[in-house]
């Protein structure tokens, strides 16, 4: 009997496009990162507490956190680390700067292999700032996995393999894949359980060695409590090739932005007649309004 | 993300009151556990970090798991399946969100697995969770139990109970029954001792809490032939014996959320806590005091839910063409009922301050002697939480009513439907001036505190706290002449050496001694933060004429008057 897994969790900090303001965006049509606050992508705290509810079954599971980001998505580590997460591992480099999401997935998936000997890969279905969810099936692609994608609970794992069900546009489909294996988690899923208050008084210092240096914090304590030091990884740390990575592996460019203002156009005057009734009876029907 | 930490800026500011750096001190032991625990803190500092970071997440909880789904904890309340609960699949949510995050046996020491957290922060979180949901509440402050065993039970029993208390165990306190309930020394339950020594629970508990907890405490007759408080000792029950069986489970008027129990307990073996016959009179003492001061954040949690409430809805609701806030009658209730809230928050707090003190010191003293300070200190924070603990239960859970009714009476005919959360919370509201001791049980246990002069002497305390608060010279003025007017009272009250005629007077009394120091308490934490004088000063003005009705009521009465009361 297994007693425990590896997990990789993928985790993106991400503007808050909820509460967008009108600075949101920059002249050239990319968003503009310092107007919104940055959180922890929804769908990858899912994809999080489906790996914990594993460790919940399977407690000598590791669950380690893997960021792709600024210096400061430390948060989003330091935040799975407070809800359960064993430790992580923040991937940050000048050279990965505007990557699309075929370098963003290269780059992951060096960094998946470089971590090495895992069982499962989980990530939230998409980002809510490019909206693209093409990062863990494209890293699934470039790890040579198979991939679940829109899983939204995870009904039986076991030594050999992974069942999982998928929330789709139109039903649910329950699958089984063997291991290693990438999983994509969707919004649907179980939301993820807070902080742990032992976990929070534990790693509230926890800090990258760029953090540590910039908050002049006490040296020794790191030495001391070696569980504290959160792992950063530039690009040559998991052998990046740079013509892959940063703009110049990055295919996608901005081609316009347009500003769209939705208007309410189709408004239809209707009267108290029995034939308007039932017009637009038929109508909120056929839309699925009503029934 | 909501949360009732951040959004409530009151709370910071008990949490930080400077007579925590002494308390966590002591608490700590000079911050031994810091090299054996790698989540204990290494000073204050660092402490009070990790209790403002905890109060932040269990704020979130209240906010998002446990205040969204209180109104269908209210709706379904819960149920029996083979005679046993069945919690609802909204209460189960808020157990677990709470357990995950290691908010049971918050008070516990490291290890058991607890997060060794004082009084004050552990009442924090229950102010908060009943702010969520006043009925849920009692599901999760029962963890006082814990508490009990902490410091009655023999290491044997706390080495088995403790950790699992601390990893989520559900706790019960078993005393009602149909015909012990003020009066306990009537419980008939029988504890029975076999041969080999085995205890066995045979009995009926009645209004048991979430009675079918995995843990539970039990107070039994376990002397035979006895009759008083004398013949009673406690037992700890596990679930896991399976001989215990859930009757009934109560139609209640308010707090759906936690589960009333009717429990038969058929050749249930039990386990002793502690010395035989001492049950009732020391640890269910000690369980209840505990029990008070959590019914005192569950008044203080659910009277903020509705001032908010009302505040909200008097913002929104427009009448005569504006807002209603903007009438008299309106924002004159909200500003008393502000003063108030925030009154009984100072209450509670100083009475956690001095309950964690005088536990502490008492813990302290079983390691090792302490100096002539620390039993002085010892004496009168003991004093201090003994008076305070019953004043804070009488006062909290009425004000907690009277703001409940008032929030529903801004609500207007709304508030009288379902479809404001206000109604759940007048009904949720109604149980705190019952239950853990009645309110008039509460005037008996605080009584003590007038005629010996206890509440007096902390009144003079608080007026040398002020002495150089030349801005607060008009309401210290007022509050010496109420003072006096107090003490005559209780002279009054006193003279005539009638303890029936004392009795009836001893709510007044009480009362004006509450008023005096909620007054006090509010001007000090002005001395700390400005923004608490005006509420002081609408406080001050309440109680300045509630104190002359009661005083007038009290100097217009004499013993013959009784005779008129017997019906």
């Amino acid at each position: 009997m297994k007693k425990g897994f590896k997990i990789i969790v993928l985790a993106k900090q991400v503007p808050d496009t909820h509460n967008v303001g009108k600075d949101a965006m920059k002249e050239d049509g990319t968003m503009n990162r310092a107007a919104l606050p940055a959180i922890f992508n929804p769908e990858d705290l899912n994809a999080l507490e489906q790996a914990l509810r594993i460790k919940d079954q399977f407690p000598e599971t590791t669950i380690t956190v893997l960021s792709m980001g600024l210096p400061k998505a430390a948060d989003v580590i330091r935040e799975a680390i407070f809800r359960g997460a064993d430790n992580g591992i923040l991937l940050t480099d000048r050279k990965l700067g505007g990557s699309d999401t075929l370098a963003t997935s290269y780059a992951i998936a060096q960094a998946i292999k470089t971590i090495g000997n895992y069982d499962i890969v989980m990530c939230g279905r998409q980002a809510i700032d490019g909206d693209t969810a093409q990062v863990g099936p494209q890293a699934a692609e470039k790890l040579e996995i198979p991939q679940v994608t829109y899983a939204e609970e995870i009904v039986d794992i076991n030594e050999k393999d992974i069942t999982i069900r998928r929330r789709l546009e139109h039903g649910v489909e329950t699958v089984n894949a063997p291991f290693p294996v990438l999983v994509t988690v969707t919004g649907s899923a179980a939301p993820c359980r807070s902080r742990n208050a032992k976990r929070v008084m534990k790693f509230k210092n926890a800090m990258t060695a760029m953090e540590i240096e910039a908050a002049n914090a006490d040296k020794a304590l790191y030495e001391a409590r070696p569980y504290l030091n959160i792992t950063t990884w530039g690009a040559d740390d998991v052998n990046i090739d740079p013509a892959r990575t940063g703009k110049a592996g990055s295919p996608t460019f901005v081609k316009e932005i347009q500003s769209v203002v939705l208007t309410a156009k189709e408004s239809k005057k209707l009267t108290g007649s029995d034939a308007d009734i039932n017009e637009f009876v038929k109508d909120i029907i056929d839309n699925h309004i009503l029934g | 993300m909501a949360n009732f930490y951040n959004d409530n800026e009151d709370l910071k500011f008990h949490l930080n009151h400077p007579l925590m750096k002494r308390i966590i001190e002591l608490r700590e032991r000079n911050y031994s556990d810091y090299e054996k625990y790698d989540y204990a803190p290494k000073n204050y500092e660092d402490a009070i970090d990790s209790y403002e970071k905890v109060m932040e997440l269990a704020g979130e909880i209240c906010a998002d798991v446990i205040a969204p789904n209180a109104e269908q904890n209210d709706l379904q309340g819960h149920s029996i399946e083979n005679d046993h609960l069945k919690y609802n699949p909204y209460a189960a949510e808020d157990y677990e969100a709470l357990r995950k995050a290691s908010c049971w046996g918050m008070t516990m020491e490291r290890k058991y697995g607890g997060l060794n957290f004082g009084n004050v922060p552990y009442i924090m979180v229950g102010e908060m969770v009943s702010r969520g949901d006043g009925g849920f509440a009692n599901f999760w402050g029962l963890q006082d139990c814990a508490e009990t065993l902490a410091e009655f039970a023999s290491d044997e029993l706390k080495d088995e109970y403790l950790p699992k208390a601390c990893n989520g165990a559900t706790l019960s306190m078993v005393l009602t029954e149909p015909d012990a309930g003020s009066d306990l020394q009537s419980v008939q339950l029988k504890a029975r001792q076999d041969e080999n020594g085995q205890w066995y629970l045979n009995g009926v508990k009645r209004f048991i809490t979430n009675g079918d907890a995995d843990i539970q405490l039990v107070l039994a007759r376990s002397e035979e032939g006895t009759t008083d408080g004398r013949g009673l000792s406690l037992f700890v029950y596990d679930k896991d014996k399976n001989c215990e069986v859930v009757r009934r489970v109560e139609n209640k008027l308010g707090i759906h959320g936690s589960p009333t129990c009717e429990m038969v307990y058929k050749d249930a073996p039990a386990r002793l806590v502690g010395d035989r016959k001492m049950g009732l009179i020391k640890y269910v003492m000690s369980l209840m005091y505990g029990a008070r001061l959590g019914v005192g954040g569950q008044s203080v949690g659910i009277a903020e839910a509705a001032y908010r409430e009302a505040y909200k809805y008097a913002q929104e609701r427009e009448q005569f063409k504006k807002p209603i806030i903007k009438f008299p009658a309106v924002y004159q209730l909200l500003g008393n009922m502000n003063a108030k809230v925030k009154g009984m928050r100072s209450l509670l707090y100083e009475t956690a301050r001095f309950v964690d003190m005088s536990k502490i010191l008492q813990e302290i003293q079983k390691e090792r002697t302490l100096t002539p300070e620390e039993r002085k200190e010892l004496k009168y924070y003991k004093k201090m939480a003994d008076a305070y603990t019953p004043l804070l239960k009488l006062f909290s859970s009425e004000w907690c009513n009277q703001i409940t009714y008032d929030s529903l009476q801004i609500h207007g005919g709304s508030g009288f439907m379902k479809d404001f959360p206000i109604e759940r919370m007048v009904r949720d509201a109604r149980i705190t001036t019952i239950y853990e001791g009645t309110s008039q049980l509460q005037v008996v246990a605080s009584i003590k505190a007038v005629t010996t002069g206890v509440f007096a002497e902390k009144m003079a305390e608080y007026d040398a706290v002020l002495a150089d608060a030349t801005n607060l010279a008009d309401q210290k003025a007022k509050l010496l002449a109420m003072t006096e007017e107090y003490k005559k009272a209780v002279e009054l009250a006193t003279a005539p050496k009638d303890q029936d005629y004392l009795d009836f007077q001893a709510r007044a009394l009480v009362e004006m001694a509450g008023n005096i120091i909620i007054s006090y308490l509010l001007l000090t934490d002005s001395l700390r933060d400005a923004k608490f004088l005006p509420v002081a000063n609408n406080f001050l003005k309440l109680a300045y004429a509630d104190n002359k009705q009661r005083f007038e009521y009290v100097a217009n009465g004499k013993p013959e008057d009784l005779e008129g009361y017997r019906l």
